[in-house]
């Protein structure tokens, strides 16, 4: 186990290298550059000589195959560079942005969680009963609105009914929890609703298969206590499926939620990924792709550690 | 919602008449389901009684309402749709239908137990079969962990695991069929119930491991004194282990009696066509299977009067009321108006047994099909980064199939039959030898005159669902090879031919519109063998194409497929496990075991007088619908389980098995020699 979790470890540096490679050329297949941008951006006229000499300090104006060098060079040494807009380092430009983006796809996560599972194994169990029908309207919703439009929403009943609107600095949770989770946990319940649906649902139909498998008559022939049967013999097989869904969902929450953070105004690692692509700022767009598809490939060993876990019939070696 | 059928209770009076205190006894009951399709009434008046430490065998083809009447008893019928409308189900005297659920449940497990037919699916994957084990016990008996390990252990023991305590602990993937159907008998037995039912316990197992099972559970009943109900489509099963048969024919009781009674004296035209469709080992081989035409009827909307009508041949006008259940014999019972002229011999009972005769292929000195040194090796890794073993599931088979003939390849799962075929067909890529048909070497062969000679090899699969298009109706299922290959000029000509293909097996032509899923199992193979015909094959291989059918319908599709061999001096490789069907069809066979051949012969030399040790307790395995031979014998088990093919013993693949194995056996690979004329078997000590 331990060493298939090290082996597929080792399996991400050439995935990550082969994502090096077409991020990196992509990006200067699109014209246009980081300094025109940020010297012609406002239509200010600023001499060719000028932008020369901004290149020549980006390294810009070395060929194409020298720079690929340089980021190559900077990667095995895990160091990004630095951002071509704001000169400082891609690994600091990220770092203040992915705390606050962390903390709500955890919320959100943790405030699924805490709502699919019991809505959609309560929904399984009563089919087609009137709880059933409310969680099948809920989760429709939920799929169906989008989580922007809800967080806001969110705000204009805020604004409305208690003339209150969440803090827009962002404090980290261990300086004042108070004042980080008035923030935060308006964006992540609008983003755990959609997130909550998903996850409602697929509980739903796997306990609803699950409850139809041989075995659960066998439970119920031996005489276990229907609720043993349902908690014990079932929903631990039911929700081996949630936990890819979880997974899925969670890794996207990560650099996915651009429009939700305008909303609450947030400054989350989506707005950076915005801004950084308007600006034609290579090195943060490269380090950011980078970071997201390291943290896919992490929660997908993690989803595929916790099946391992989970279910004995899969077991690594 | 539902109301009470209104038909009138027929018969609980003759059913009193057994002895006093039944464990339990079933009165009347009559069970509905709610479809989309409207109610289907599953279960019509059934009633039956079975005493403490009795064996009842229930028989019937599929859909007869066997595993619904067994799960009424449970009262684990489907909560949504399954209703018991009528009726009453006295266990030990109280009414399971009105007892509260939570005494119900006290019940299941403690006092009746259930052993399902799939024991790849009956045990929860995510629990050990341990703590499976010992869950009834602390549920019923109040035991902790402490107490029930120490009797789950002795439990598996009892049932014939060995190595119980660390198999304690381990998941049922890790456990085979047939160990896992023994973890289930383990469950049912842990609380010594009083009543044991088994719906199709071995049905999904081989025959070697089937016997094993079910010799286990006769002597555990008869041991403990627990009464069991066996429920089963085989009547070979029925006659090694039923003291009491009862036959249903759609949802209705139709015959009742002591086994011996329902075996020797069959007084309903159903149980006698029943057991006339069965092949047999116990009796010379029939020129053609005697079948009961038609299928059963549709329980939506069954016929009025005696269900069995459409189909009987014996059926009079008298017959579309609904006959009652009458006595013939003290305990003897059949629901057959004419079941007095039956007895008085105005009606045959038991087909004369027809010598064979058959003509045999001409021994044409080509070979149509010619295998030599066939094998093959799977890859296996083991883990993502594990080492790579080979799995050896085919290990240098030789053979010919001539003109007109027809080979059965026997063997249990997993001995490498299915990749044989698979081989033939090209579907696999051999590691070592040689496939010619019609002289041309498959392996060598360019791409054209591949191509030319594939059509001509065809195949029929045990599952017809699976292998046809759920998309496409059964006219483009047939038609579309016509077009593929150009063997009709236009879309007339290819309707016509379809219509043509399906009326040569039996189907009308009408069908052509349906979908797969709209057809009965039957249909669904003579689809499958229509499709094959239109490719107008010189060879087909059948791979388990009869095993998945009912006993009547199987006796249709094997007499189709030797009146096509006829007809078009077809040639069959017919792959099964099924020893009976093996030799009704077959003119030669072989049997094969972890790959390897152990003996070829024609058939009646293999079958009167087998060389192999293991074609001899395959042979002793496989039941035989007579109970008096099959009371009077001891059938000698074969022991043990199929060893691994990734680790197949040393020498003789069979020696951890044969009982006649000695030291030079797990030495040398014994040869597959020529020991009479035609007759070759591989064993060192013949
Ligand atoms: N859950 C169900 N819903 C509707 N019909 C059912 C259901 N279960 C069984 N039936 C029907 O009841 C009839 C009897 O089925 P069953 O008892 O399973 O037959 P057997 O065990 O003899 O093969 C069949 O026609 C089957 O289709
Ligand atoms: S009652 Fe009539 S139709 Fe039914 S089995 Fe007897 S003879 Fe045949
Ligand atoms: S060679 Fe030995 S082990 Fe193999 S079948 Fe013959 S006697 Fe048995
Ligand atoms: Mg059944």
């Amino acid at each position: 186990m331990l060493r298939y979790a090290i082996h597929r470890l080792l399996l991400m540096i050439p995935t990550l290298i082969g994502v090096a490679i077409v991020v990196f050329f992509m990006l200067r297949v699109v014209p246009g550059d980081v300094v025109e941008v940020k010297l012609r951006g406002d239509g200010g006229n600023v001499s060719e000589e000028t932008l020369k000499l901004e290149r020549q300090r980006l390294g810009l104006d070395k060929p194409l195959i020298a720079q690929f060098g340089d980021w190559m060079i900077g990667l095995a040494t895990l160091d990004l560079g630095k951002s071509m807009w704001t000169d400082r380092p891609v690994i600091e430009e990220i770092g203040i942005r992915l705390e606050l983006s962390l903390q709500v796809a955890v919320m959100a996560t943790i405030i699924a969680v805490l709502i699919a599972i019991p809505m959609g194994t309560l929904a399984a169990l009563l089919r087609d009963s009137w709880i059933d029908y409310v969680v099948r309207l809920v989760t429709i919703g939920g799929l169906a609105v989008p989580s922007f439009w809800l967080g806001m929403l969110l705000m204009l009943s805020l604004l409305t009914l208690f003339n209150w609107l969440p803090p827009i600095t962002f404090t980290p949770l261990y300086v004042d929890p108070v004042a980080n989770l008035t923030q935060l946990i308006w964006p992540a319940l609008a983003v755990g609703y959609r997130y909550s649906a998903v996850v409602a649902r697929m509980v739903r139909s796997s306990l609803l298969e699950v409850l139809n498998e041989d075995y659960i008559r066998t439970a119920r022939a031996k005489g276990v206590f229907e609720n043993i049967v349902v908690s014990r013999h079932a929903l631990r097989n039911a929700l081996l499926p949630a936990i890819t869904v979880i997974g899925l969902e969670f890794a996207f929450l990560i650099g996915g939620l651009v429009v939700t953070e305008q909303v609450f105004n947030l400054n989350g690692i989506g707005k950076l990924f915005v801004q950084s692509v308007s600006r034609n700022d290579f090195t943060l767009i490269q380090g950011m792709v980078m970071m997201i598809a390291l943290f896919y490939m992490l929660v997908n060993l993690t989803v595929d550690m916790l099946y391992a876990a989970f279910d004995p019939r899969i077991r690594y070696r | 919602m539902l109301t009470a059928v209104s038909v009138p209770p027929p018969q609980a009076a003759a059913q009193r008449t057994s002895v006093a205190g039944p464990l339990l006894a079933v009165e009347n009951i009559h069970v509905q389901f709610a479809t989309d399709g409207g109610i289907i009434r599953a279960v019509e008046g059934l009633s039956f009684s079975i005493n403490p430490g009795e064996i009842v065998a229930v028989v019937g083809e599929s859909g007869s309402g066997k595993s619904v009447s067994a799960l009424s008893i449970m009262r684990l019928l489907p909560r949504r749709s399954g209703r018991v409308t009528n009726g009453r189900i006295l266990f030990e005297g109280q009414d399971l239908l009105h007892l509260p659920e939570e005494e119900m449940r006290a019940i299941r497990g403690r006092d009746i137990a259930m052993i399902f037919q799939e024991p790849m699916t009956s045990l929860n994957p995510i629990l050990t079969v341990g703590f499976q084990i010992m869950e009834p016990l602390k549920i019923h008996r109040g035991m902790n962990d402490a107490e029930a390990g120490p009797r789950a252990v002795e439990l598996m023991r009892l049932v014939g695991i060995s190595d119980a305590e660390r198999r304690l602990g381990q998941y049922p993937h890790q456990f085979s069929g047939g160990m896992r159907q023994r973890v289930m008998i383990a469950i049912g037995l842990a609380c010594n119930p009083k009543l044991i039912i088994a719906d199709e316990p071995t049905t999904a197992l081989d025959v070697t491991i089937q016997a094993q099972i079910l010799e286990l559970m006769k002597d555990l009943a008869r041991r403990f004194n627990i009464a069991l109900i066996v429920i089963t489509h085989n009547l070979g099963i029925v006659a090694r282990y039923a003291d009491r048969v009862i036959v249903m024919y759609s949802g209705r009781l139709v015959e009742q009696g002591p086994a011996e009674a329902i075996f020797h004296r069959p007084r309903h035209p159903y149980t006698m066509g029943l057991l006339r469709a069965v092949p047999r080992l116990d009796r010379p081989r029939g020129a053609q299977l005697e079948t009961i035409e038609g299928l059963p009827p549709s329980l939506a909307a069954p016929p009025i009067g005696c269900r069995f009508a459409p189909r009987c041949a014996h059926a009079l006008d008298a017959c579309g009321h609904e006959p009652p259940l009458v006595a013939i014999e003290p305990g003897h019972f059949s629901a057959c108006i004419r079941a007095a002229d039956i007895a008085a011999g105005r009606i045959a009972s038991t087909a004369p047994a027809s010598a064979a005769t058959q003509t045999s292929a001409v021994a044409e000195p080509a070979p149509l099909l010619s295998i030599r040194g066939l094998t093959k090796h799977f890859t296996i890794k083991q883990g993502l980064l594990g080492k790579k073993t080979a799995l050896r599931a085919v290990e240098d088979v030789n053979f010919d199939i001539f003109p007109g003939e027809t080979l059965g390849l026997v063997g249990e799962s997993g001995c490498g039959k299915t990749t044989v075929g698979r081989l033939i067909l090209r579907l696999e890529e051999p590691t070592a030898g040689e496939i010619r048909f019609e002289g041309v070497d498959l392996g060598g062969a360019d791409p054209a005159a591949l191509r030319a000679v594939r059509r001509r090899i065809q195949v029929i699969f045990q599952d017809p669902y699976s292998s046809l298009n759920p998309r496409m109706t059964v006219g483009q299922i047939v038609g579309e090879p016509l077009h593929v290959y150009g063997l009709v000029a236009d879309a007339a000509a290819a309707v016509r031919r379809v219509a043509d293909l399906l009326e040569q097996v039996g189907l009308r032509p009408e069908i052509s519109a349906r979908y797969p899923h709209q057809l009965s199992g039957g249909q669904r193979q003579r689809v499958g063998i229509a499709r094959a015909l239109a490719m107008e094959p010189r060879f087909i291989v059948c791979d388990e194409a009869v095993s998945a059918l009912d006993v009547s319908i199987q006796g249709q599709i094997i007499n189709l497929l030797e009146d096509l061999q006829r007809r078009y001096g077809l040639s069959y490789l017919f792959i099964a496990h099924d020893l009976a069907v093996v030799r009704h069809i077959s003119m030669r066979v072989v049997v094969m075991y972890l790959g390897r051949i152990m003996e070829i012969a024609d058939r009646d030399t293999l079958y009167r007088e087998p060389l192999h040790p293991y074609t001899k307790l395959l042979l002793d395995a496989a039941p035989v619908p007579d109970p008096d031979i099959e009371k009077a014998r001891q059938p000698r088990l074969i022991i043990g389980e199929l060893p691994s093919p990734l680790a197949p013993p040393t020498g003789c693949v069979f020696s951890t098995r044969c009982p006649l194995a000695g030291p030079e056996c797990s030495q040398t690979v014994p040869a597959l020699r020529e020991v009479r004329p035609g007759h070759l078997a591989a064993c060192l000590k013949i």
